[in-house]
């Protein structure tokens, strides 16, 4: 009963046959998955950014203004269009409750993409490959990336920030 | 030690302390009445992410989605678990409970600083979920209410505790713990150490929301919140495989197989999962690969061990129980012999699936550096969770509610067949909910989003109809899962008060 004491001499009773097959396999099954995370690092080719800074929340927004207006080529919904070159570092800001700038990337070019907030935690989620990262104010974080398919992608914010939550939507095109 | 406070149970032969009694009584009556407001407000956000639906506006949204958070994770589970640390110690060791008032302190610190944070919600004050990051801030009264909250839990394990040493010192019983206050005990030692981590973080935060301290940074409130946030789920972890064991004796007399097996794998919880907290931050800045790995890899598996170990003591020793009974044609004659019709044994095993299968495997992929990267804030981790605290802890919980009414309330159940009725309604609701909210996060559906689709936003977003199903699914589920709730609340209510009284 597991509501009485256990009998004496408890500890040295000896396990069932099935009991010890289960915990093999359950010990042998949980060093797989424990070894599968170092490897899948090492050998997978996409993992979550390590490169990250710390940085000030307005030097950040110094920084994206200054990049905004070295690459401007137009504007939709009020919101800057930026054409970098390719290879460029290039900026994501998140602020309540807008992404800025809209990015036009080009495929099959490598592009260093910092991420950073000037107010409160988003997160950026890439619609619709589902690709989804956190966006930290005093944080720059910085993401490798290489865009493999054309088209037009959302950003949706991802954490919740405040009542505009939901409408926190911005662009990215990607051209071949 | 006069007698006249005592009472012998004419069901389990276990003497009951009167005071602990009321205790318990006033802990789980509380828990259920947070449990009500919580799943009627449940039933409204279901309705409202149910796109073709969309009750609420945006502003009761996300103040609901955070009254949801609190109540049910916090205050309903909590609550609940004073209930049960009380029983483990006091009921099930025949003793005294110590230091009764330090319990009603447990009681009222509780009830004072759950009151205060809905209030504080209610009124517009705390719209920043129950995660509250920085630097989102909400009235410091709301920070206090946490704490306040958060000590009298403390006190409650402190309870326990001393009772433990009171049975002990009075030699109530004799030899080692039984495994269910073994189990318990797992969960206070578990409670005492994230409790304190919980303290490290809400101090601060609030002196910051009361203008005492300037800055906070954000990331590092985000690992001391989930080093508080994640371990303080194992609480819930141990709690509820301890009523797994404790419901598998009741319902069909089951004998732990092994016991040395069963508490060293509540020794694994103890040891490692209060470590692993960081898959809530594989996608963040701020922390190298290799110590996310290693925290969410070698920490975390350790814990999954001990519960693959339950998962598989908890249902042997069910059928080996069975088959003592008689049930021993084939290989699953005691299967179907089973009591199904007895809510207790159903919650059981609707508990282990859900909170085994369903949570446990979804948190292990999803947990993984690479896999979180599609799963991180969409609607696969509310999924992934309402299969376990939900289909899980919440289960064993109203499954072991059922017992605890005979038993520390002296009321039969009233409507027996309805409440055999409720655990399919609410675990069978709970995993086709969560089912279907992992299959539209699956999409990037994100969490804690009053619409998906962006209206006011620059730009649109269309997910297209598998999306719009899979979120019907959801709501409709989640309809019949709040219909399971309900029963159970109202049940436990009428039984209260229209139960018919068991003879002492
Ligand atoms: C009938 C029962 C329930 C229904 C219909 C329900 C429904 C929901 C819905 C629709 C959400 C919002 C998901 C999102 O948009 O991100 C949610 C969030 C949540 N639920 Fe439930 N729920 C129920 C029971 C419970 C229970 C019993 C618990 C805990 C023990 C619980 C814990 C939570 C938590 C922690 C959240 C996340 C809140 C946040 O994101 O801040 N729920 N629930
Ligand atoms: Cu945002
Ligand atoms: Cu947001």
């Amino acid at each position: 009963m597991s509501v009485t004491s256990p009998q004496p001499g408890w500890w040295n009773s000896p396990l069932h046959k099935e009991e010890k097959i289960w915990i093999t396999i359950a010990a042998v099954w949980c060093v797989f998955i424990t070894l599968a995370m170092p490897w899948w690092h090492i050998f997978g080719t996409q993992n979550s950014s390590q490169e990250y800074y710390t940085i000030n929340p307005d030097d950040y927004g110094t920084v994206v203004d200054k990049f905004i207006e070295q690459y401007t080529v137009g504007e939709e919904a009020g919101i800057p269009v930026v054409a970098p070159p390719a290879g460029a570092e290039i900026f994501l800001r998140g602020q309540q409750w807008m992404w800025d700038p809209i990015l036009k990337l080009k495929k099959g070019e490598t592009y260093r993409l910092h991420l950073s907030s000037m107010d409160v935690l988003h997160a950026m989620s890439i619609y619709p490959i589902n690709m989804n990262f956190e966006v930290v104010p005093g944080w720059d974080y910085v993401l490798t990336l290489t865009p493999t398919t054309s088209g037009e992608f959302n950003i949706i914010c991802n954490e919740f920030c405040g009542i505009g939550h939901h409408s926190m939507i911005g662009k990215i095109y990607v051209e071949s | 030690m006069s007698s006249w406070n005592y009472r012998t149970c004419p069901t389990t032969g276990f003497k009951v302390h009167n005071k602990a009694e009321t205790l318990i009584q006033f802990n789980a009556v509380t828990s259920i009445v947070f449990l009500l407001v919580g799943g009627i407000v449940g039933l409204t956000l279901a309705l409202t992410r149910w796109q073709a639906v969309h009750l609420l506006n945006d502003e009761w949204f996300y103040r609901f989605l955070s009254l949801h958070g609190i109540a049910m994770l916090v205050a309903w589970i909590v609550f609940f678990e004073m209930a049960v640390l009380y029983f483990a110690s006091a009921v099930i060791l025949n003793s005294r409970l110590a230091a009764p008032w330090v319990g009603w302190l447990q009681y009222l610190l509780m009830l004072v600083g759950g009151a205060l944070v809905a209030v504080m919600i209610l009124t517009g004050n705390a719209d920043v979920m129950f995660t509250s990051y920085v630097p989102l801030k909400a009235h410091h009264l709301y920070y206090l209410g946490i704490i306040l909250f958060a000590v009298g839990a403390i006190l409650g394990c402190v309870v326990f505790f001393a009772t433990l040493v009171v049975a002990k010192h009075e030699k109530t019983y004799t030899g080692s713990l039984p495994l269910v206050t073994f189990g318990a005990a797992a969960a206070a030692i578990i409670a005492i150490i994230t409790l304190s981590a919980g303290a490290i973080v809400f101090i601060p935060t609030w002196l910051w929301a009361a203008g005492i301290i300037p800055v906070m940074d954000s990331e590092v409130y985000r690992l001391l919140f989930w080093g508080f946030g994640h371990s303080s789920q194992q609480i819930n972890v141990a709690a509820m495989v301890s009523i797994w064991y404790l419901l598998a004796t009741l319902t069909v007399g089951a004998v732990p197989l092994n016991e040395k097996v069963c508490r060293t794998a509540f020794v694994l919880y103890i040891l490692f999962i209060c470590i692993a907290s960081e898959h809530h931050l594989l996608v963040d800045p701020g922390f190298s690969a290799a110590h996310k790995t290693w925290n969410t890899g070698y920490f975390m598996h350790l814990a999954v061990l001990a519960s693959m170990i339950h998962a598989f003591s908890v249902p042997a020793a069910t059928e080996v129980a069975l088959r003592k009974q008689g049930h021993t044609r084939g290989a699953f004659e005691w299967l179907k012999k089973a009591p199904w019709g007895n809510p207790g044994f159903s919650s059981l095993v609707l508990s282990v699936v859900g909170f085994g299968f369903l949570g446990g495997i979804t948190g292990v992929i999803y947990g993984t550096e690479q896999i979180n990267i599609i799963a991180h804030n969409n609607l696969r981790i509310p999924g992934h969770f309402h299969a376990t605290v939900v289909a899980g802890t919440t289960m064993a919980f109203m499954g072991i509610t059922w017992y605890m009414l005979p038993l520390m309330f002296r009321r039969q159940v009233v409507a027996p067949k309805l409440a055999s009725l409720q655990p399919w309604l609410f675990g069978g609701g709970m995993m086709m909910f969560s089912t279907a909210m992992m299959f539209a996060g699956g999409f990037g559906v994100s969490r804690r989003s009053w619409d998906m689709n962006g209206v006011d936003g620059p730009f649109q977003v269309n997910f297209g109809p598998i999306v719009d199903l899979s979120l019907a699914v959801m709501g409709i589920s989640g309809v019949v899962a709040a219909l399971g709730g309900a029963i159970f609340c109202l049940l436990a209510v009428a039984t209260l008060l229209f139960g018919k009284k068991v003879n002492a």
